[in-house]
């Protein structure tokens, strides 16, 4: 059975240009680049060259971008580094939509008497500045709002709430793991000081991250060990990993065009078609300001994980915002803070595509979803309920 | 991806009993849309009393659609009385298991079937004192009582997983907490009278035959007793048990632990050497 990926958000495929790059520091320069010989010394060089790929992607410079394990780890280094920087300064702003890597830590640090801030959110998901103004105190050591959304994909204004904070004095850290390689950003634009990266989100492998720190930002490392990454990371350096996202980065600069194009239109054809065939059926998030890959879709009366595991036996694959996939009982926490009535979070699915889809591949799902939601409406009590209902006006 | 068993898959993707029967003898809604999975369970006697047809209507997950259709196998040829003794376990080892965290399916499957039959017998829904300790989920004191007991829950996060309640706001958590408190302690001054060893014998017999036996047959297999010695209850595997891999599993995690939970709680059950 073919697998069809339609579940970039949690997960890319490594490009082939990419593996291609790593695969000589496995086994043939596998030297640390910290060593005095020639043979692990000359894998600095290509780290210093990753540095810059992944610099040039974002327009910054070579030594603001500072390697890490993975985009949480990255979020946590930030957040972190601000509260050891600002000792005095106990409150931190996030978003209620931040993905777990932000929330999770600051649910922790919260019980270490640290006082949060969730920013609510309106029913597209958008966040209002005017909410992130109030919320700013003498005591507020760093904001930390995600760029676009895991979830829906939605866009926070992040360079303008950048700014807002900046001018109280307060440090800015952007989660932008979902938007880098998917929308164009550039640093030298705007005030941001930290950022984000996951590798494994744009076609890189797992297990590299990078945190973008801006030049002259007060810093204070999380992992302490070696002199790697001028003492701001700890741990030999991942060599293949590091080569690997720059070659990414290179290639997402260049893909930038055809993602917001033709990703984009695919993604398009994929939400029409599909809100057309099958009744009861809407998009979360707000369409205007949204990554183009993105789409999370509610099939009212109908529950995710059912949905997700009927898409399997055809090799479908992609995500649900609905309690039963996660574990816990409640809808995504993202759809939540939403108000997205509970009857459309449980039979929400969220599509990520990414530049290696095709037009087939979108119509094979347009063609296969609609009976999937039927047949589980048929299933379901609610569904008899609501024609009946109708039919009875 | 959760580790369901094939048969779970099976029900999911072919579910039996799908539907509404008209003019129902008993008829039963649990669940809401809020909750993220509900059943409207329907089903019609027989002359002899017997359950003729039983079907189902599900919204939720994999795990709560091949609950309900495996319910609605287990109850068909069944008494209502005989239905009434299906527990919640009974769905979850008929479909080979279910994760932890997707018991509450088979505990709906179960409020359910009960309910149809108070419908039928024309007694009222609620349970005579029931108190909705999570408002949530509107979960009783009673369901979470017997929750603990049947499945012999220890901590608020296992009650969580078999009723749903607590997994909401999280209120009345210390509410479970204290239920759970005061269900551990009444089993631990409930003392079992003193069987003597022809009793125990004849338990051990009536327990094999009513309790175990059925299962294991479903599946293909059979179990004999060869003999009782003290608390050691010696036993052949027959059929389809014989040759299983999970022969041993069965032995201890269920013939042996429904055994200590109906007989006496330090029976050992062995394989006798083939």
């Amino acid at each position: 059975m073919k697998t069809i990926y339609l579940d970039n958000n949690a997960t890319t495929k490594v490009a082939d240009e990419v593996l291609e790059a790593m695969l000589p520091y496995f086994n043939q320069f596998y030297g640390n680049p910290s060593s005095m010989h020639t043979f692990g010394g000359q894998i600095g060089q290509r780290i210093r060259d990753a540095r810059e790929q992944v610099a040039a992607l974002l327009g910054a410079l070579p030594e603001e971008i500072v390697f890490t394990s993975c985009g949480t780890e990255s979020d946590n280094t930030a957040i972190y580094s601000a509260l050891l920087t600002r000792p005095d300064k106990k409150h931190i702003v996030i978003s209620r939509v931040e993905h777990p890597a932000v929330r999770a830590l600051c649910t922790h640090l919260s019980a270490q008497g640290y006082k949060i801030t969730e920013l609510p959110v309106d029913k597209n998901g958008m966040l209002d500045l005017e909410h992130l103004e109030k919320s700013l105190t003498p005591d507020t050591a760093i904001v930390s709002l995600m760029w676009a959304n895991n979830e829906t994909g939605v866009i926070f204004p992040v360079e303008e709430a950048a700014k807002l904070t900046h001018d109280k004095g307060v440090l800015f850290h952007t989660d932008a793991v979902q938007a880098v390689g998917k929308i164009p950003i550039n640093m030298k634009n705007n005030v941001i000081d930290m950022l984000s990266i996951s590798g494994h989100k744009l076609h890189a492998p797992k297990g590299i991250g990078v945190l973008y720190i801006r030049r002259g930002t007060k810093f204070s490392p999380f992992l302490i060990g070696g002199h790697q990454e001028k003492g701001r990371r700890g741990g030999t350096e991942n060599t293949a990993g590091i080569i690997g996202l720059g070659r990414a980065c290179q290639l997402a600069a260049n893909h930038i065009l055809t993602e917001n194009v033709h990703v984009k239109q695919l993604r398009d054809k994929l939400e029409r078609e599909l809100l057309k065939k099958i009744p009861q059926s809407r998009v979360n998030g707000d369409i205007q300001n949204r990554l183009p890959n993105t789409t999370n879709i509610s099939f009212e009366y109908v529950e995710g994980e059912a949905i997700l595991l009927l898409m399997n036996e055809l090799g479908i694959c992609a995500s649900s915002g609905s309690a039963c996939t996660s574990g816990s009982l409640q809808p995504s926490h993202v759809l939540r803070a939403m108000g997205v009535p509970f009857t459309m979070a449980h039979g929400s699915i969220r599509f990520s595509l990414s530049v290696y889809n095709t037009e087939e591949e979108v119509d094979f799902v347009i063609e296969k979803m609609p009976p999937i939601i039927e047949r589980l409406r048929g299933m379901s009590p609610f569904w008899s309920q609501a024609q009946q209902a109708c039919t009875n006006q | 991806m959760w580790d369901y068993t094939d048969k779970v898959k099976e029900h999911f993707l072919n579910p039996r009993n799908v539907g509404e029967i008209e003019n129902p003898d008993g008829v039963a809604e649990v669940g809401s849309l809020a909750c993220g999975d509900a059943l409207k369970l329907t089903f019609k006697l027989d002359e002899n009393k017997r359950i003729r047809d039983a079907k189902f209507k599900t919204f939720g997950c994999a795990s709560a659609i091949a609950s309900s259709s495996a319910l609605t196998e287990m109850i068909k040829g069944m008494t209502v009385d005989e239905a009434l003794k299906v527990t919640n376990q009974d769905i979850a080892r008929y479909l080979g298991g279910l994760p932890d965290e997707k018991m509450h399916c088979s505990v709906m499957g179960k409020q359910a079937l009960e309910k149809a039959i108070e419908n039928y017998r024309g007694a009222p829904s609620l349970e005579p004192g029931a108190k909705i300790i999570c408002e949530c989920f509107g979960v009783t004191d009673k369901e979470i009582e017997r929750a603990i007991r049947e499945n012999n829950l220890a901590t608020v996060e296992d009650v969580t997983n078999y009723t749903k309640a607590g997994g909401g706001c999280g209120n009345c958590q210390d509410a479970i907490a204290q239920i759970l408190e005061r269900v551990k302690a009444e089993a631990k001054t409930e003392v079992k009278p003193k069987l003597t060893n022809i009793q125990k014998i004849r338990l051990i017999e009536e327990t094999i035959e009513r309790e175990i036996r059925p299962s294991l047959k479903h599946d293909g297999g059979d179990i004999e007793i060869i003999d009782i010695i003290g608390n050691r209850v010696i036993v052949a595997l027959r059929g389809a048990c014989a040759t299983c891999k999970a022969s041993n599993i069965t032995l201890k995690d269920f013939v042996e632990q429904r055994l200590r939970e109906l007989v006496v709680p330090d029976i050992t059950v062995e394989e006798a050497s083939k």
